[in-house]
């Protein structure tokens, strides 16, 4: 990912606020909820990212067990397209800044 | 011949159900459809917030987002209410299955106040019991959509 920085260099900045706010990638989490099959949670990850089934699989463990997973990242746009997509195929997803 | 859906050599899939359960299928599509419309409060796990924390943020994506939704779920309910007595069906046709099967559980899951995978055992004498035996075939049926499309997935191959 490209950095643009904006901020004068002389200014002490954690490493986490080094790259602009808008820069920062937005990630996409989906959340565990007692309706949903497993396998379907499953299957939605390998259909709409291309996963293999042994990645969904790992992702949707994850969310089971663990309550959420980060299932993708990227622009603001594209974390927009992906929870509305999630949506649609009725998993509860949210996205936020990095 | 195996009750359920299997995947045929060919891509398609066959679809083997009593007469009773086509029934009962063809009948729910115009159920949520009509909970569509009267916007009933337990919908709104069709529709979840974009951002945990945002509120005006999921306004906004609401109006954006949400007329879509709609529309994607009234259509897979009328693929699922057409072809809900059809022996055989295509890819596209059975996803339709799987997404009006979706939203027809998460409903119904919501107003059952459904907890977990192993909430509430079947028991005759619950006011609840034929609504959760509702629950509980359509749960059976999705999961049989899921094996056959996941076959066809599987199939296809990934990029990861």
């Amino acid at each position: 990912m490209s950095q643009v920085v904006e901020a004068p260099v002389e200014v002490p900045q954690r490493a986490t606020d080094d790259e602009p706010v808008e820069d920062r990638p937005w990630i996409v989490i989906v959340w565990n909820d007692p309706i949903n099959l497993m396998s379907y949670v499953t299957l939605v990850l390998q259909q709409l990212f291309g996963y293999s089934r042994s990645k969904a699989t790992r992702l949707m463990l994850q969310v089971h067990n663990e309550g959420k997973a980060v299932v993708s990242s990227g622009t603001r746009e594209k974390a927009e397209l992906d929870v509305s997509r999630l949506h649609a195929h009725g998993l509860w997803a949210t996205m936020r800044q990095d | 011949m195996r009750r359920g859906i299997q995947r045929q050599k060919d891509g398609t899939y066959r679809v083997e159900l009593p007469e009773e359960e086509r029934d009962v299928l063809a009948s729910l599509p115009e159920q949520l459809r009509e909970a569509l419309e009267a916007g009933e409060p337990t919908l709104y796990r069709l529709f979840p917030p974009a951002h945990a924390d945002d509120d005006a943020v999921n306004e906004d994506y609401a109006r954006l987002v949400g007329p879509g939704l709609v529309d994607g779920k009234l259509q897979a309910l009328a693929e699922l209410e057409r072809t809900a007595r059809a022996t055989r069906l295509d890819e596209e046709e059975l996803g339709a299955w799987l997404g009006a099967l979706e939203s027809l559980r998460l409903v119904l899951g919501t107003q059952l106040d459904v907890q977990d995978e192993s909430y509430r055992a079947f028991d005759a004498t619950d006011p609840d019991a034929p609504r959760l035996a509702l629950y509980h075939w359509l749960s059976w049926l999705q999961e049989e959509v899921v094996q056959a499309l996941s076959e066809t997935v599987d199939r296809r191959g990934a990029v990861d």
